[in-house]
């Protein structure tokens, strides 16, 4: 956890990021969630890119998926791959952090520097596990806002987002749509299916049942629940990619060679699912994954009542996109998305991109997908004279 | 496309009100809602190939990708002031029923359509070819054109789906407004740009 400023040293090397960690909000001035519930203290992990022009109009503010952190692009110091969305967001990539400054934040509930369940809870001094609040969809555009004014940024040029992240990007532009011109939403939902729904619980189960869960104390009794988690990544995995990926990667190859029939890790596809699931679980805390992928069970923006009032008074302009081997947020979740927009006079664009990699597609360099971004981008920037 | 906009697309944007909502069914690269938005008309294309759709949004048009074939549920009933259908019924799968799904959408329309009886495709089929102009340009084997009509076998399908016909305006092979007007249209007009509206 880095919570105490910038991580890594900032050097006159080009293309080495910094994260940041900023108290937003302190016991003063809590974070009242959606719930009611008060957050006493909230400390938020941020990267930028690039740099906020004199108009501040040229400002980018990048949400992640669920298991995403701040940072999304360039390297920092001792990394061995670069940011999670490297291949989007850099100079002269569709995202060019020449023309657009560029902000990514760790989601509140994370676990990648920001205020999460297993952040310590100042009323005990212990780490809070299930005493942590759930937390609402809004709740991540609350803290996105507070983000923005301490950076000096009120609106944004666009807001974009996959999976996780596209959801808060429709939350944002439902709430606050006077805080943004554009919104990009990509391998999103607007509502949980029953199978997602039962492919979280599964998940949420694995963890729960591990028995160094301890009822969600698992930090303060020094134990953890490794292999829950791992198991959690690994079926969640599987619904990342589509069977046809599965197949291109790995078709029925061996891990050694041969096929030697045992109940161990005999083929390749085990290997790398056993491989995802021990990455995460050094990686990754077993509160936040329940926290977060609770929120998206229960978001279903649209159900509420005047749900597109504000949205439709003060127009954001839309792209939604999908990608057809998509089985997680298959492309039918984008049209729900978009004919609720459009329907509601939203200026809206939406493409399908032809893909075999599955819901992560939305990570990949993908010529049509990233053609696509780069023209909407290109139309913004014109737009306001960049 | 060149910098010079089609001539039949000014004349359907003239045909369109100023500050209407339109739906641009085959909008290619968003010519005419450009031109209607510089009207004061909002609205929205659909296109399914991609260049012409990453143009569109490159000019700014909101685009939404889908099959007029299939995927024209996806708007709301009456949900727009005025859906155009230019140069594309020709292409669809049943004409009959994206008509249905038009009129369902929005209570006026503008629909054009290439003319089979022009007396140049006349002329070439009593040589025993089939009619190619510029209208038709594509050899029978590979066109995207599914169906061939005459503007008089057009006009009773529009009355068919109660569609009335407000008005009618042959063009020429350069998709002007056509100089003999509505006099023997059918033998004379390349096209015809058609504006009906639903009875309800």
């Amino acid at each position: 956890m880095h919570h105490n400023g910038p991580v890594g040293e900032r050097e006159d090397q080009q293309d080495v990021t910094v994260s940041e960690t900023v108290r937003l909000f302190d016991a003063n001035a809590p974070l009242v969630l959606r719930s009611g519930a008060t957050l006493a203290e909230v400390d938020v992990a941020h990267e930028t890119w690039g740099t906020l022009n004199a108009e501040r109009s040229n400002a980018v503010f990048i949400c992640h998926a669920l298991t995403g952190d701040a940072h999304a692009a360039g390297w920092r110091q001792g990394d061995k791959r670069p940011g999670w969305w490297d291949t989007m967001i850099g100079p002269g990539k569709p995202v060019d952090t020449n023309i657009w400054f560029v902000v990514c934040a760790n989601i509140l509930g994370g676990c990648q520097g920001t205020t999460g369940p297993s952040s310590t809870n100042p009323a005990t001094g212990d780490p809070y596990g299930l005493d942590f609040p759930l937390l609402d969809m809004s709740d991540f555009v609350t803290v996105h806002r507070a983000l923005g004014r301490h950076l000096g940024v009120e609106r944004w040029a666009l807001l974009m987002g996959g999976s996780l992240g596209g959801m808060q990007v429709l939350q944002w532009a439902l709430e606050y749509p006077e805080d943004t011109d554009n919104a990009i939403v990509l391998a999103a939902s607007s509502r949980l299916t029953a199978q997602n729904i039962a492919f979280s619980a599964v998940g949420r189960q694995a963890i729960m049942k591990d028995s160094g869960f301890r009822g969600g104390r698992f930090l303060s009794e020094g134990t953890a629940p490794k292999k829950g988690l791992a198991v959690a990544r690994m079926m969640a995995h599987i619904t990342y990619l589509s069977e046809e990926a599965f197949s291109e990667k790995f078709g029925r190859a061996a891990q050694s060679g041969e096929l030697t029939p045992n109940f161990g890790v005999d083929f390749a596809v085990e290997s790398y699912l056993d491989h995802q699931g021990e990455a995460f679980q050094s990686r990754f805390d077993a509160l936040s994954y329940l926290y977060l992928t609770r929120v998206m069970d229960y978001y279903d923006p649209f159900a509420a009542p005047g749900a597109l009032d504000a949205l439709a008074a003060d127009a954001v302009k839309f792209l939604v996109m999908s990608f057809d081997s998509d089985w997680r947020f298959s492309t039918e979740h984008s049209r729900r998305i978009v004919r609720h927009l459009e329907g509601a006079h939203v200026p809206t664009s939406f493409r399908e991109i032809s893909s075999p990699w599955g819901h992560d597609s939305f990570l990949l360099a993908i010529a049509d997908y990233h053609e696509t971004i780069a023209a909407f981008l290109e139309r913004a920037a014109t737009e306001r004279g960049l | 496309m060149g910098d010079t906009l089609r001539p039949d697309l000014e004349l359907i944007a003239q045909l369109i009100p100023q500050n209407s909502r339109v739906l641009d069914l085959g909008c290619g690269d968003g010519e005419l809602l450009q031109l209607l938005m510089g009207k004061g008309c909002t609205g929205t294309g659909v296109e399914i190939e991609p260049a012409a759709l990453v143009q569109a949004l490159r000019s700014g048009v909101n685009v939404i990708d889908l099959d007029l074939n299939t995927q024209l549920g996806e708007f709301a009933d009456d949900s727009y002031d005025v859906v155009v259908l230019s140069r594309t019924l020709q292409n669809v799968h049943k004409p009959r029923d994206v008509l249905e799904q038009i009129s369902r959408i929005a209570v006026h329309c503008v629909v054009s359509m290439p003319n089979f009886a022009h007396w140049s495709g006349r002329a070439r089929l009593l040589t025993g070819r089939m009619p190619m102009s510029k209208d038709l340009p594509y050899p029978w084997y590979d066109t995207p054109n599914l169906h061939y009509t005459s503007l008089k076998d057009l006009e009773p399908l529009f009355r068919s789906l109660d569609l009335q016909i407000d008005r009618c305006i042959p063009l020429n092979a350069r998709g002007e407004a056509h100089v003999l007007g509505n006099a023997a249209a059918n033998m004379f007009a390349s096209s015809a740009v058609y504006l009906l509206h639903a009875q309800r």
